[in-house]
């Protein structure tokens, strides 16, 4: 998903001059491609994130569409105050890049684990939240976020991550989208978790259960259009995400149905509220976090949902 | 009117404010004012009837606590009028306590957490060179603010972009919020430091407005940005304040205002 970040970028900077980037001393070569059309637009930040997201709130006060780019918890985390007060309270249009987000870097550890980004994210004022599940997510979703003129957290994974889609999804900012209709039950995703809902997907289907599975690549704002509709049609409504359970996209999903009239019981599945260590691959470090299909099915067997 | 009198005015205004309105950070207000009225009556490209001039010079208040000596100078320098300074840290007033986004005319940028105005300046000096523009950038910081790592990871970068157009001004008072800053950190020696991480440093008498000017005026010729840094007083111009860290939140009574009026000469 990075290579079509950059890609992305490359492309749209040809033609858009208020376009730059500003990156953390990362991704070697990269962002060769974009150095070679905008040299002067291509900042390497430095390994400086506070600073990075500071300067790229002044860089749009000058009137420029910065992006500011690094792994994902130095991003969001580490540089956490600069974004609330020079990004988010004086409403200026960065677009917070997070790459290797969730379990991407499972084995680097929990330095390099972003479980919280989402809920630190979420809990700004004017900030927008959007975590494509591939490349073609995130090119479709993209130039809609420039487009958009505000601040932005735009949620990445690394590389390699499986097409979640047969053809490039029409997708729109701010509204879920429905890969699967279905009955009863509704499979929610966000972001690179996705061919894990399809699997659950496949899975529920086998036992007769015509469930749903909708993209939510935009987290906030939340589709509540669908949402409430959501809340008439189905009993139970599965959340997934690579982030912690508390105060990630099933908060949010769990957040406004409890204030609907009719409430789906809502599951959330996400990373356990602990830290994940010791781990080879991001397959293992899910396996630990219990997020399989098999542990899942488990869970959903012991709450009497199938 | 001369500077030493508009500076004067400003501090009595700022006691008068601070008085009336219950609103605290005089001694750090008072020890920067000499610093904003060289800017703004010397150096500063800034026209009160179009505060958002494109080619207008841009000044970020780093250490917001000081915001009404921001406010107070621009109400002398013609923004809007003295009166409204009175609406300081009310209810709905633009006049906040540390400036925000809906800030009166002239105020750029929001302040009040240490360590954003020179990201903030860095960021937009390097995109004006992008640009092509010859608008100029003066960030104005304490000497307590320079403990956030944040000021060396921007010094750093600017001297790495040679930011020419921008200028840092350290109002070097010796005391931060609790105790003596030299003694909470190793601040000194300040323009060796400033000067390694590979800026030109001037150092001088922040209360000297004539000095302050002409180095200010005299950074534009440097091809790296400029660190000035400006020896001040805590509470300056009022004998029963300065270096009295007291001040840093306390709130004068009106006797204490009037007493400062005599001390800075006016009727």
């Amino acid at each position: 998903m990075r290579n079509a970040f950059a890609n992305c970028l490359t492309e749209l900077a040809k033609s858009d001059t208020s376009l730059m980037l500003f990156y953390a001393d990362i991704g070697n070569r990269l962002f060769n491609n974009l150095k070679e059309i905008a040299p002067d637009r291509t900042i390497n930040a430095g390994i400086a994130e506070a600073n990075m997201a500071s300067m790229a709130a002044g860089s749009a006060m000058m009137g420029q569409k910065p992006f500011i780019y690094t792994i994902t918890p130095f991003t969001t985390a580490r540089n956490f105050e600069q974004i609330k007060i020079d990004i988010a309270y004086q409403n200026q249009p960065v677009i917070i890049v997070g790459t290797g987000s969730g379990l991407s870097y499972a084995n680097l550890g929990p330095t390099h684990h972003s479980f919280e980004d989402i809920a630190l994210m979420r809990s700004l004022p004017n900030m927008n939240i959007v975590c494509p599940a591939d490349s073609d997510e995130l090119s479709v979703l993209m130039p809609q976020l420039i487009k958009l003129n505000q601040p932005c957290y735009f949620r990445i994974g690394k590389k390699n991550e499986p097409k979640v889609h047969k053809i490039l999804p029409d997708l729109k900012f701010g509204h879920a989208y429905t890969m699967q209709e279905g009955q009863t039950v509704a499979i929610l995703a966000t972001g690179t978790i996705m061919p894990l809902a399809h699997d659950l997907l496949i899975e529920l289907q086998s036992k007769g259960i015509n469930a749903e599975l909708v993209s939510f690549h935009t987290v906030k704002p939340l589709d509540t259009q669908y949402l409430a509709l959501a809340c008439e049609r189905f009993e139970h409504i599965i959340t997934l995400e690579e982030h912690n359970v508390n105060g990630g996209f099933g908060s949010a999903v769990l957040e406004y149905i409890s204030e609907q009239p009719k409430t789906p019981r809502v599951h959330r599945f996400g990373i356990p509220d602990r830290f994940i260590d010791q781990v080879h691959s991001t397959e293992d470090a899910r396996k630990k976090a219990g997020l399989t299909v098999l542990d899942i099915i488990t869970t959903l067997k012991n709450r009497a949902v199938i | 009117m001369n500077l030493e009198q508009i500076a004067a005015k400003i501090r009595y205004t700022l006691c008068d404010v601070s008085s009336k309105t219950k609103t605290p950070h005089l001694g750090s207000s008072l020890s920067c004012t000499d610093i904003l009225t060289a800017l703004y009556w010397q150096v500063l490209n800034v026209e009160p009837s179009t505060p958002s001039m494109p080619s207008r010079d841009y000044f970020l208040l780093g250490k917001g606590h000081a915001a009404s000596a921001l406010y107070t100078t621009l109400a002398y320098r013609g923004f809007y009028p003295v009166a409204d300074l009175y609406q300081h840290g009310q209810t709905d007033s633009v006049f906040e306590e540390h400036p925000g986004i809906n800030s009166p005319k002239g105020v750029d940028t929001v302040s009040g957490s240490l360590g954003h105005a020179l990201s903030l300046a860095t960021g937009m000096a390097l995109t004006c060179k992008i640009q092509k523009r010859t608008n100029r950038f003066y960030v104005l910081m304490g000497d307590g603010e320079l403990n956030e790592g944040t000021i060396w990871e921007a010094a750093m970068f600017a001297a790495g972009k040679q930011l020419s157009n921008l200028v840092a001004i350290i109002d070097f008072n010796k005391l931060q919020g609790t105790g003596e800053s030299c003694e909470i950190m190793h601040l000194e020696p300040l323009e060796e430091k400033w000067r390694a991480f590979g800026w030109h440093t001037i150092r001088l008498d922040g209360h000297d407005i004539l000095a302050i000017s002409d180095a200010l005026k005299g950074a534009q010729s440097y091809d790296k940005p400029v660190c000035i840094i400006a020896d001040t007083i805590k509470g300056k111009g009022i004998s029963f304040m300065e270096n009295d860290n007291n001040w840093h939140y306390r709130i004068p009574t009106q006797d204490e205002v009037e007493k400062a009026k005599q001390e800075l000469g006016l009727k």
